[in-house]
């Protein structure tokens, strides 16, 4: 039973032998070998058991591991091993001799430059031949374990069959099969030497399974084939598409004749990272994958990253950092918008101020900017002091804003007992213009304690420029009826007019006067 | 309306009777524009929704309230769809009713939902059922709206037609009409653009179409400025083997969700070579057919009311479609009980193939509000 991720990995591996690689005859049997140990491992239990017991050649599996060991070209272990049942057995001293000079002298293709395949051809064609000659005299006729260990080392293709379950697939049969037959196999040979394998091992006694013409494609170094079957087979575009990408990025997809390539290769990452997006983590990873895809990476994160649930605060923080790494701003302004729209509805002003700062949204800003002057208004106090406080330069994002903030200003000023730096403030925010006309009132109600002051604050200039705004106020008011029958409004005027009358009385008196000499 | 709560599943959290009629269709805002839902009816008005945050309590039970914010009145017959413009368009929406008549309203003061003004009136000349706005916020691409119609009448009009806004006449105008599209159209959606130069239309009518439309050059006669279209038909499925009833895009506009009479939604997807195929079919209950193992994928993708219907399906295997063949069909590529190795064969093959034998009785003619389909509609009388 091969589990999906050991599938995987077994065509992964081909994949990186015949494809990446390019394996080169030679060293592409050496590769295969290792593929085959590697991930055929259904005998590791056999093995272990038999290697770790007593008496090994006295386990009924001893020939088995041998065989195991033979059948994947593990000489060294199975020499190692025959000489155990050799010492049991001195009788078949001669026959194990024999047997362990062959397996030594065993040509093999080396990862080096030492030999030419010419020459290893031609040296295996000598051993091939002595081995035949020791058959044929009989020479391990007593013992059939070891006559069938050289009909192996022969190529038999029979004797190789037999050890049918110790091999378990037709891949490593195919691997046996070609380092006893044609150790110099080319890599354009494979497909022949596959198909046939394949037939032999399953001997119409079972059809071949997805994973099977998988790697079957693969040995026909059919790419495109390899890709399109494991899509259908694999419920996840993960392995395609980072086969597809490495492919890609080996430009073997060209080479290869698929002008399509690196479409494909694009086509397939955009499906995984969408996929991807859905989950309430990996979506991150998604990102990455994106920034990857040249043509529509980009307009597919625009899409994805706005869908982004934002259950928190830190989510929406994360997912602006990435569209302002990559200069999203429309993405970055929708997104501190529907925080800002959030945190309104929730009445949290603060948040929603600064959601509306970072989207640069000058409107917004103004909006929210008056529900806190409104709120200022009916309950005398500011929420969230710390944020206008430190606004800074943000402040002139909107007029409404540096008013609200210059108006905090001025309170503090108060309250540091700043008064004249106050009563300067509060003057230049009807006279610029900073504050919005209907705030006036509120504002000549606050400079109102400022007039009562024993000390005097206001000078007789700023005096009577307080004095030109009431009257702005109340004589450009068009709802006179409103004014005189608001008692509350009526009563404040008066209290106003009657303050700045004394106020100035006190400062031109003041002012007047020359200090002492 | 339901929420998803923290683990996933969906609450109801607010239900509430209004409309004096059936309620046809209901359409969220962008959340740009706060919590907000328009309804349309057969009582001929159309009603715009906005949630506001309720007390503590109510939060603890899981409740919401939603306040009307207000009502369009202007229509003297059903309203048949209702739809919100594109974001970048502002707050805008449009409705149309079984007179044929298309209206587009607009909010001026996005945070005051209740005063709505009509700018344009649109005279169809067939009874409108369904209308759409293209999303493309492309400055190329002018406002644009599809509107279908499921008129009886015997007379061979389109029954699809595309107005886009004028900008000289500054009124929306004809700009094209289907005339492949014969049949009553159920429902119809634009698909997002993703910066391409043509559109992707989407018609459920007695089966599920999808065309482009190719912006040609602009005509300019004396009523200026009309684009005129190339029209293809890139896909036309009637595997519903029935009346199509609901188009709807995922966000890429990538795939394609559709559901018909026959009980079953059906995904649709083109592969990188542009050739449409059907990825996925499920029933009613959101269980893909022949009794896949994929329901948890699907779980995830289906309904938030919020999005159109996502798709978030991994690469289903349907991918056998999305590589068009290099040479003859492999012989002997089998399914196989390799349990571990596959999942069971799911969904196209047989499914798309061979839809008779899964075809549940066809439903008498109704109209759903879209909801999430994997739960039972809890006030079915409401």
């Amino acid at each position: 039973q091969v589990s999906i991720l050991s599938a995987m990995e077994l065509i992964w591996n081909l994949c990186e032998i015949l494809f990446v690689e390019a394996a080169a005859a030679g060293p592409l049997l050496l590769r295969l070998l290792d593929w085959v140990r590697l991930h055929v491992c259904d005998v590791d239990t056999m093995v272990r058991e038999v290697l770790s017991s007593e008496n090994p050649s006295k386990h009924k599996l001893f020939w088995n591991v041998v065989d195991v060991f033979v059948l994947q070209g593990r000489m060294d272990e199975a020499r190692h091993l025959l000489s155990k049942e050799a010492t049991a057995n001195p009788t078949s001293m001669n026959m194990y001799k024999i047997l362990d000079d062959l397996m030594k002298k065993m040509p093999v293709p080396s990862l080096g430059n030492t030999q030419t395949l010419t020459e290893l051809e031609l040296k295996w064609q000598h051993w091939h031949e002595e081995c035949q000659r020791y058959l044929q005299d009989g020479t391990f006729a007593s013992n059939p374990h070891m006559e069938s260990l050289c009909k192996v080392l022969l190529g038999d293709e029979d004797a190789i069959l037999e050890k049918k379950e110790l091999m378990t697939t037709w891949y490593h049969f195919l691997v046996t099969r070609l380092l006893y037959s044609h150790p110099t196999v080319k890599p354009m040979e494979l497909r022949f030497y596959a198909q046939s394998s394949m037939d032999l091992f399953l001997g119409g006694e079972s059809s071949p399974e997805p994973l099977d013409m998988i790697l079957m494609a693969a040995f026909e170094f059919e790419m495109h084939q390899v890709i399109k079957e494991c899509s259908i087979v694999l419920s996840n575009w993960w392995f395609v598409a980072h086969l597809t990408d490495l492919l890609d990025h080996c430009k073997l997809l060209q080479s290869h004749n698929l002008y399509f390539g690196s479409n494909m290769r694009e086509f397939l990452l955009l499906e995984y990272a969408s996929g991807l997006f859905s989950h309430h983590s990996l979506w991150q990873l998604g990102v990455d994958y994106f920034d990857h895809c040249p043509e529509y990476g980009r307009v597919y994160l625009e899409l994805h990253i706005e869908r982004v649930p934002l259950n928190t605060e830190q989510k929406a923080l994360k997912v602006l950092r990435i569209c302002e790494q990559r200069q999203m701003h429309e993405q970055v302004r929708s997104i501190c918008k529907i925080m800002a729209m959030k945190a309104l509805r929730n009445n949290r002003l603060g948040s929603a101020l600064s959601w509306s700062i970072r989207a640069k949204d000058a409107a917004f800003a103004t909006l929210i900017s008056d529900r806190f002057l409104k709120d200022y208004c009916e309950r005398g106090c500011f929420s969230d002091l710390d944020l206008i406080d430190n606004l800074g330069p943000s402040m002139l994002l909107s007029d409404r804003l540096t008013f609200l903030g210059k108006y905090r200003e001025f309170h503090r000023l108060y309250g540091e007992k700043r008064f004249p730096e106050a009563a300067r403030l509060l003057l230049t925010l009807m006279t610029a213009h900073i504050a919005p006309c209907s705030f006036w009132m509120t504002l000549l109600t606050d400079a109102l304690p400022l007039l009562e002051q024993k000390e005097v604050i206001f000078s007789a200039e700023q005096t009577y420029e307080l004095m030109r705004c009431l009257e702005d106020l109340t004589a450009g008011n068009p709802d006179k009826q409103k004014f005189q029958e608001d008692d509350v409004e009526t009563t404040k005027v008066e209290m106003l007019r009657l303050a700045l009358a004394r106020n100035l009385a006190r400062v031109i008196v003041k002012e007047g006067t020359v200090e002492g000499s | 309306v339901w929420d998803k709560s923290e683990n996933g599943d969906w609450h109801c959290t607010a239900s509430w009777k209004t409309h004096s009629g059936s309620v046809w269709r209901v359409t969220w805002a962008h959340p740009e524009f706060g919590q907000v839902l328009a309804s349309c009816s057969f009582d001929r008005t159309a009603a715009v929704w906005e949630e506001i945050v309720g007390e503590s309590n109510d939060k603890l039970r899981g409740q919401s309230h939603w306040v009307k914010r207000t009502t369009l009145v202007d229509s003297r017959t059903s309203v048949t769809d209702v739809k919100f413009a594109p974001k970048h368009m502002g707050l805008m929406l449009a409705t149309c009713s079984a007179d044929g008549v298309v209206r587009i309203y607009e909010a001026p003061d996005v945070m005051n939902l209740s005063q709505w003004s009509l700018q344009h009136e649109i005279s169809c000349k067939l009874s409108c059922s369904c209308i759409s706005w293209n999303p493309s916020s492309s400055r190329a691409h002018s406002p644009m709206i599809a509107v279908g119609s499921d008129d009886n009448s015997p007379n061979v009009l389109a029954k699809v037609q595309i107005y886009e806004y004028n900008e000289n006449t500054r009124k929306y105008a004809k700009a094209e009409a289907l005339m492949t599209v014969t049949d009553p159209v159920h429902d119809i959606a634009f698909a997002p653009n993703l910066g391409r130069s043509f559109h992707i239309l989407a018609v459920a009518t007695k089966d599920v179409r999808i065309f482009t439309l190719k912006p040609l050059r602009k005509e300019l006669t004396s009523s200026g400025g009309l684009t005129k279209f190339e029209i293809h038909i890139v896909a036309q499925f009637d595997n519903h083997n029935s009346q199509v009833w609901r188009v709807s895009w995922n966000i890429t506009g990538t795939v394609l969700a559709s559901s018909g009479d026959d009980g079953c939604v059906r995904l649709w997807k083109a592969n990188y070579m542009d050739n449409w195929k059907c990825t996925g079919i499920l029933k009613g209950n959101g269980s893909p057919v022949n009794g896949s193992s994929q329901q948890g994928i699907f779980n995830a993708s289906l309904g938030s009311a919020n999005t159109s219907l996502q798709n978030s399906l991994n690469g289903s295997s349907a991918s056998r479609y999305f590589f068009p063949p290099l040479d003859s069909p492999r012989a002997g590529s089998r399914w196989s009980s390799h349990a571990q190795l596959l999942p069971p064969p799911p969904l196209i093959e047989q499914s798309c193939d061979a839809d008779a034998a899964n075809l549940q009785y066809p439903h008498p003619r109704r109209r759903c509000v879209s909801r999430p389909l994997n739960l039972l509609p809890e006030n079915e009388g409401v």
